[in-house]
């Protein structure tokens, strides 16, 4: 919760200061973040701890209630061999998010290596892992994710990594640009003239600020990726089926479209519900690191 | 003189960017767990199959497999440079034929997407850009269209006007009708952070002091928009469309699996499940082809716009070398954060 509040603290900060009262914009903003949060919270509870919000077994399927309409006793319906399509989405945020936040963890560390190599190493070391980075950004995201997983077989491990991959180049560019514009900083400058190592200049002041902008970077990409990864299990490239996984369901679904809408909408609600929370607590604490700058 | 450098420059290294992709498509070709050989036979990954070792040889020299890597590298580029992108394994046909003939309906579809999305992303951003309540109602759906996955969209629009409303066909008839939902389903999630880009950059503009001096000389706001402000905001909208152009292809993958049409895509997921290499890798390596050429076109473009762009080169004469290729990463690499985030505010101030 102590994020949350951090987060409101800041969008009362720039609001007050530009018009003296808070006027209902910011109102109605903060109710929006505060609902973003509580989403993203309670999907955290559905990947952690899925027994918790519901009693129901995701495979067990019952025959004699293929593609029921949501009921009681099935809030969201069941699927075409009968399954709760409800606890099929809580039991499914696991395999969903963890294609994304992989995703995200394997661009974010390879890209801070390379970008922040780009920003400070000699000039032909830039030159290269840049160059590089250009051949790797030519490609179309999501097709060079579907190539690495022609050449290494597709599963969730092989789409995380793919997806993670085909994101680098981005992430480079982003921490590159940073590592530049600090490193001419007069900060910098003041901390080189104190005497200070090169070493702990690096450490102490430059990386933590070059890698500021991860943290916006990275809960703007979560969103990305595992539309992604979502994606790629549509395809059949990713989760494979029994297993829930919210984009291997609504292929499922895609057969039986005319015979019950819900096994289709509300997997994908759930998705977009995500994608849209992140972005928007993304754009938050992008906006709140500016106004600190 | 300096326009023309800077066009020489950009063109060089696409060149060179492509001739790099072509080349990481190779090697990882070759890296791949999975004989050739096997998979031209017949035998999918993890198949035992016997095979006399006689047909595998006759195989591998057919198609070069027993040549040191070099020379398949250079037999492989030889080839691309001449258009010839090798032969299916699976299908024994040359992988160009088998990509022309499924590269029309995927036009049709990028294309008509493509209209759809400037279309939407224009007009949405020049009508509500500056008008508060129009433009904080725009920036929620545009917010929602681009967090909607591209296969759940197709599927609302599907329910809606295929199932309940009857207005038009869920599935691929080659019929023009048919190519609506498809189109609709490809413009809306890449029409939405265009617009969102385009529409934050107009306002910071229309801020300006003289669009104030425009207004005051009796220029209607429409007016003021179309004529001056467009040009100004359109810099971070370009780089957008390039970046959104390669969102597109990849979407084209999904669009065509979920309403089984035929088209690239459906032969790219197709080959995957194949293993059928030479396949995957060829309409890759043409839809790399397509995003290069578009975002150098991009780039080409604005430097006809921007004239600052060029007059920020000839005023730092000591950067010149460093500052052409370092603008463009830097703006683009800004674009494109603006792209996820859907701010303009970033590439604005790099462009001011």
């Amino acid at each position: 919760m102590s994020a949350a509040t951090t987060l409101i603290g800041e969008t009362r900060g720039p609001a007050r200061r530009r018009t003296g009262v808070i006027g209902a914009g910011a109102i109605t903003e903060r109710i929006i973040l505060v609902a973003c949060l509580g989403l993203l919270g309670l999907f955290a509870v559905f990947a952690l701890w899925p027994s918790l919000l519901t009693w129901q077994d995701p495979f067990a399927a019952d025959r004699s209630l293929i593609l029921a309409p949501p009921s009681l006793t099935h809030p969201l319906g069941t699927d075409e061999i009968g399954r709760d399509v409800y606890t099929r989405i809580v039991y499914g945020t696991r395999s969903t998010l963890a294609l994304g936040v992989g995703a995200v963890l394997i661009s974010l560390t390879l890209g801070t290596v390379a970008g922040l190599l780009a920003g400070l190493a000699p000039r032909w070391v830039s030159m290269i892992v840049m160059r590089g980075n250009d051949i790797g950004a030519a490609f179309p995201e999501l097709l060079l994710a579907i190539l690495i997983i022609a050449l290494f077989g597709g599963g969730p491990v092989n789409a995380a990594i793919a997806i993670g991959i085909a994101g680098i180049p981005y992430y480079v560019r982003v921490i590159r640009a940073e590592t530049l514009k600090i490193r001419r900083a007069t900060f910098i400058e003041a901390a080189h003239g104190l005497g200070l190592s090169r070493t702990t200049v690096l450490v102490r002041h430059l990386a933590p600020n070059a890698l500021r902008p991860v943290v916006v970077i990275a809960t703007l990409g979560l969103g990305g990726a595992t539309l992604a990864g979502a994606g790629l299990s549509f395809l059949g490239l990713g989760t494979a089926p029994p297993a829930p996984e919210w984009g291997s369901m609504l292929s499922n679904a895609r057969s039986f479209l005319g015979l019950g809408w819900w096994a289709a909408v509300f997997p994908g609600l759930a998705l977009t519900l995500f994608v849209a929370s992140t972005t928007i607590v993304g754009r938050r604490i992008q906006k709140s690191l500016e106004g600190r700058r | 003189m300096r326009q023309l450098s800077r066009i020489g420059l950009r063109l060089l290294l696409a060149a060179f960017t492509l001739l790099g992709a072509a080349t990481a498509a190779f090697f990882a070709l070759r890296l791949v767990p999975v004989d050739p050989a096997f998979v031209i036979l017949g035998a999918a990954r993890g198949d035992q199959v016997d095979i006399s070792p006689e047909v595998l040889a006759a195989v591998r020299a057919e198609y070069g497999l027993n040549e040191p890597l070099l020379v398949q590298y250079g037999m492989f580029m030889g080839r691309l440079l001449q258009g010839d992108l090798g032969m299916s394994y699976v299908q024994q046909v040359p992988v160009t034929s088998l990509i022309a003939s499924q590269v029309q309906p995927t036009l049709a579809l990028a294309g008509l997407g493509t209209l759809l999305a400037l279309v939407l992303s224009l007009s949405a951003a020049i009508l509500t850009a500056g008008r508060r309540l129009p433009s904080g109602l725009a920036s929620v759906l545009e917010l929602t269209a681009a967090s909607t996955p591209v296969f759940w969209l197709g599927f609302l629009l599907m329910l809606i006007f295929a199932v309940q409303l009857r207005a038009l066909p869920m599935i691929d008839d080659g019929s023009l009708a048919s190519l609506i939902l498809p189109a609709v389903t490809i413009a809306l999630p890449t029409a939405a952070p265009l617009a969102q880009v385009l529409r934050q950059s107009l306002e910071d503009v229309l801020e300006q002091p003289f669009i104030t001096t425009a207004r005051a000389r009796g220029l209607s706001i429409m007016t003021v928009k179309l004529r001056h402000a467009l040009r100004h905001a359109a810099i971070p909208y370009l780089t957008m469309i390039g970046f959104a152009f390669g969102a597109l292809l990849g979407g084209a993958a999904i669009t065509e699996t979920l309403f089984s049409r035929p088209g690239l895509g459906r032969l790219l997921i197709m080959s995957v499940s194949n293993q059928d290499l030479p396949v995957v890798i060829g309409v890759v390596l043409l839809s790399t082809l397509a995003f290069v050429l578009v975002n150098t076109l991009v780039d080409i473009v604005y430097t006809l716009v921007d004239h600052r762009l060029n007059e920020k080169t000839a005023a730092t004469p000591g950067e010149g070398a460093a500052a052409s290729p370092d603008t463009r990463t830097g703006t683009g690499a800004d674009a494109e954060a603006d792209m996820r985030t859907g701010t303009g505010t970033d590439a604005e101030r790099s462009g001011a």
